[in-house]
């Protein structure tokens, strides 16, 4: 594996996610351009621009309301500053904030003995930062520091906001492919046999749309679970690049990746957040094709060896 | 009519670029000087925290007074300290001090068993790393000021509105790079 340093790693992961949404968009396009000629024979695309603005409206409604509900599901309990049990760890939030030039996020505590964290809110200054007893009790000061980085990394680079944006694009994706599906089902003879005075080529690209289509859910999914690990990647970068100590996120990351519990506090919806897969879902410890595909984060083995990368170099 | 038009944009995109670089300069000046004041802000805290921690070890460090009167002589020198240079200095020395203060506390089991002293220490090691990541922001955003006034064509508007380059903030390294001496002799 190539050594980069904590910039490069930086610029490729940037590189890397708007690569994955130029595709994203690309793909939804097709869909809604198939949709628009082959099913509704519209010479302006409404079925996408639907679509797309159900998509986004759903998705804005959940980034300001999100946050709390993700932080009450988790069972997170607000700490007031000054509390003297989290005096540690209200310091080293703070200290990591001076270091981003960010507002002090919210600090909340999990009590779940697995160590794990995350970080929520619609923007810099609505943040949130939960940490589960369990990271409290087995890191010490420094890497309490680099997962903490870690989080805030997500804030600084709102990586918040970009999973919005995927999510509002896998339910444009799906919206699509299930109206689609059911109408070329009901109605699809009719129309198609009017396709037909189009030419093979315009058959060639209905074959190819009716493929998109089938495989929308599983290609959506594959392409934002991608964004979600360059994320990841960014985030370590960024925590590195804010304490100036990637080996102490990637020796919490070894303790974290020895604590085989899963999370169970900490949902589904918000593990793309989180510093490690809170299901501790083996998808995620293992590096190979299928794992590539379909996990939220990389593989924990592949962050140290990078982290390490980033040590040595600096 | 045409050929009127065409200087016209020209002259409105100039002024508007001129708009935008200048406001892009004085954010980022703005950014130096609160990223400036949030170092203050963390030293000040340090300065308030050492008297705290020398009259809690005092009792049981009577030993070690002449490390304990350098930190406080270290400490006044740095309140008292002026200018970028001179409070880097002085806050190095009191770095220095710090570091020989608590590498002698070890030989102290009394001391790291004591709450109080705990507590102390947390705190001003979290200010130390404080005062070293507000350093790091100013010395980040400082450099992109100087950079933006620097790099062309942005040394133009620089020049335009006397935006002048800042200084950083440096370790003084010699003072940094001394390795605690460790005396285990107890003195008379």
């Amino acid at each position: 594996m190539q050594v980069r340093n904590l910039y490069e790693q930086q610029a490729s992961n940037k590189r890397n996610t708007i690569l994955v949404m130029v595709v994203f968009v690309l793909f939804l396009s097709f869909l809604g351009f198939g949709t628009d000629t082959f099913l509704l024979q519209a010479g302006f695309p409404f079925a996408t621009l639907i679509a797309l603005s159900l998509g986004f409206g759903s998705s804005v409604w959940s980034l300001n309301s999100g946050a709390q509900a993700v932080l009450r599901a988790s069972d997170a309990q607000a700490i007031a500053p000054g509390d003297p049990r989290y005096q540690q760890l209200l310091n080293v939030v703070e200290e990591v904030s001076i270091a981003s030039g960010l507002p002090r996020p919210q600090v909340h505590v999990i009590p779940d003995l697995d160590p794990n964290a995350f970080a929520t809110g619609k923007d810099p200054e609505h943040a949130h930062l939960a940490v589960t007893e369990g990271l409290l009790a087995q890191l010490n000061r420094e890497e309490l520091q680099g997962v903490v980085a870690h989080e805030i990394g997500h804030i600084k680079n709102y990586d918040i906001r970009m999973m919005t944006v995927v999510a509002a694009l896998i339910g444009a994706v799906m919206l699509l492919s299930q109206v689609g599906i059911r109408s070329s089902m009901y109605g699809g003879t009719r129309r198609r046999s009017s396709d037909r005075s189009g030419g093979s080529g315009n058959a060639l690209v209905f074959v190819l749309w009716i493929i998109a289509m089938i495989f929308a859910p599983i290609i959506s999914q594959i392409l934002a679970m991608a964004v979600s690990r360059q994320r990841e990647y960014l985030a370590d970068a960024s925590g590195a690049e804010l304490t100036r100590n990637p080996g102490a996120l990637a020796s919490a990351l070894e303790k974290i990746d020895a604590a085989v519990e899963p999370t169970r506090s900490i949902k589904k919806g918000v593990a793309h957040l989180c510093i490690a897969d809170p299901l501790g879902r083996s998808l995620n410890a293992r590096e190979g094709t299928f794992s590539d595909l379909f996990a939220t984060h990389p593989p924990i083995k592949k962050r140290i060896a990078i982290l390490r990368g980033m040590a040595y170099k600096n | 009519m045409s050929l009127l038009i065409i200087p016209l944009i020209v002259i409105v995109g100039l002024a508007l670029w001129v708009v935008m670089k200048y406001n892009g300069l004085v954010t980022l000046r703005n950014q130096v000087q609160n990223g400036w004041k949030q170092i203050d802000v963390q030293l000040k805290r340090r300065h308030d925290l050492i008297p705290n921690l020398v009259s809690t070890v005092k009792g049981a460090m009577e030993f070690e007074q002449d490390t304990l009167e350098k930190v406080i002589n270290a400490r006044n020198a740095a309140v008292s300290a002026q200018g970028v240079a001179d409070v880097a200095a002085k806050e190095g020395e009191l770095t220095g001090a710090l570091s020989r203060l608590f590498a002698l506390a070890e030989n102290y089991p009394t001391l790291k068993s004591n709450d109080n002293v705990k507590q102390l220490q947390e705190e001003l090691s979290s200010t130390e790393n404080k005062i070293s990541f507000a350093r790091q922001f100013y010395n980040d955003i400082a450099t992109r000021f100087n950079t933006a006034q620097q790099v062309f064509p942005g040394n133009i508007i620089a020049g335009m509105f006397n935006f002048t380059a800042t200084e950083l903030f440096e370790i003084q390294d010699e003072i940094e790079r001394i390795v605690p001496k460790v005396d285990l002799s107890l003195k008379k």
